[in-house]
């Protein structure tokens, strides 16, 4: 797999979330004018995965489709990936003290210790370190 | 939702702390000694430590921050000799040699590439850009 899709509300927020709070690295970043960027990121140890930061535009969906998107992105509907680290409990602090918003604090699960978090938008993301 | 405690978590977060300290002051002439101090670790528990959960010792995550942070300001167009400074080298040359060692290029080369990419994309961003995405958004038709 080369590229992911995941919908956000506000592309210049997604931008400073994913690159300045998450860590990741800009791969791509086109700007198309009104419409928006062509901007994909990539996890900092997987340069070559690139997570398109698409935004929710009325030249891709109907004007219904498009708020209905928006809303479930918001309401955190969208589980986008899981992300595992080295180190669980310095990912979580580290992440922690830069504004990212945890709905689970690192718990033990049968597969590793797992946390969750969201991203601006509302999609929310798996962080685990597996045994 | 906040601290429930975990194994360690004190030591951790002065961990964290000192880390971030490194982030946000990438740029000063940093005492690594210090830092230890204020997490409260001999410099060589800090570094022992500091090693067991970034891998690297707190120098070389110092260094690879700053080619880093070289890396994204040449791309944004700044001069070799201001990034070296800007990012807090002392020497060119140690910064060049640096760059390229860890990047696989000199600070100029990869400077005028980026400067080759980005005046591409500015005359044909669709050559950059998926033809599915852009034929969903219109773009092609535009």
């Amino acid at each position: 797999m080369t590229h992911s899709t995941v919908y956000v509300l506000d592309q210049d927020s997604a931008f400073d979330f994913y690159t300045n709070k998450l860590g990741f690295k800009v791969v791509t970043d086109v700007p198309m004018g009104n419409d928006g960027r062509w901007l994909t990121v990539a996890p900092p140890q997987m340069p070559e995965l690139e997570m398109v930061l698409a935004p929710v535009t009325r030249s891709m969906f109907s004007k219904e489709v498009s708020e209905t998107l928006k809303d479930l992105v918001r309401k955190g509907t969208f589980g986008v990936a899981v992300l595992t680290c080295d180190d669980i409990y310095a990912t979580y602090e580290e992440l922690k003290a830069r504004g990212v918003e945890f709905t689970k604090a690192p718990t033990k699960e049968f597969y590793g210790t797992e946390a969750i978090f969201k991203d601006d938008s509302g999609n929310w993301y798996s962080l685990a370190q597996l045994k | 939702m906040n601290g429930q405690a975990y194994p360690r978590m004190y030591l951790y977060r002065r961990l964290v702390q000192a880390k971030l300290f490194i982030d946000e002051h990438y740029a000063e002439p940093i005492d690594l000694e210090a830092i230890a101090d204020e997490a409260f670790f001999s410099k060589f528990h800090f570094i022992k430590q500091f090693k067991s959960i970034y891998r690297q010792t707190p120098h070389q995550y110092l260094i690879s921050l700053r080619i880093e942070k070289a890396r994204q300001l040449l791309k944004a167009g700044v001069a070799v000799s201001d990034v070296c400074y800007q990012v807090g080298f002392e020497s060119l040359p140690s910064f060049s040699g640096l760059f390229k060692r860890m990047t696989g290029m000199s600070p100029s080369a990869y400077l005028a590439e980026q400067q080759d990419l980005k005046a591409q994309i500015t005359a044909e961003p669709l050559a950059y850009i998926p033809g599915c995405f852009a034929h969903k958004n219109g773009w092609l038709k535009k």
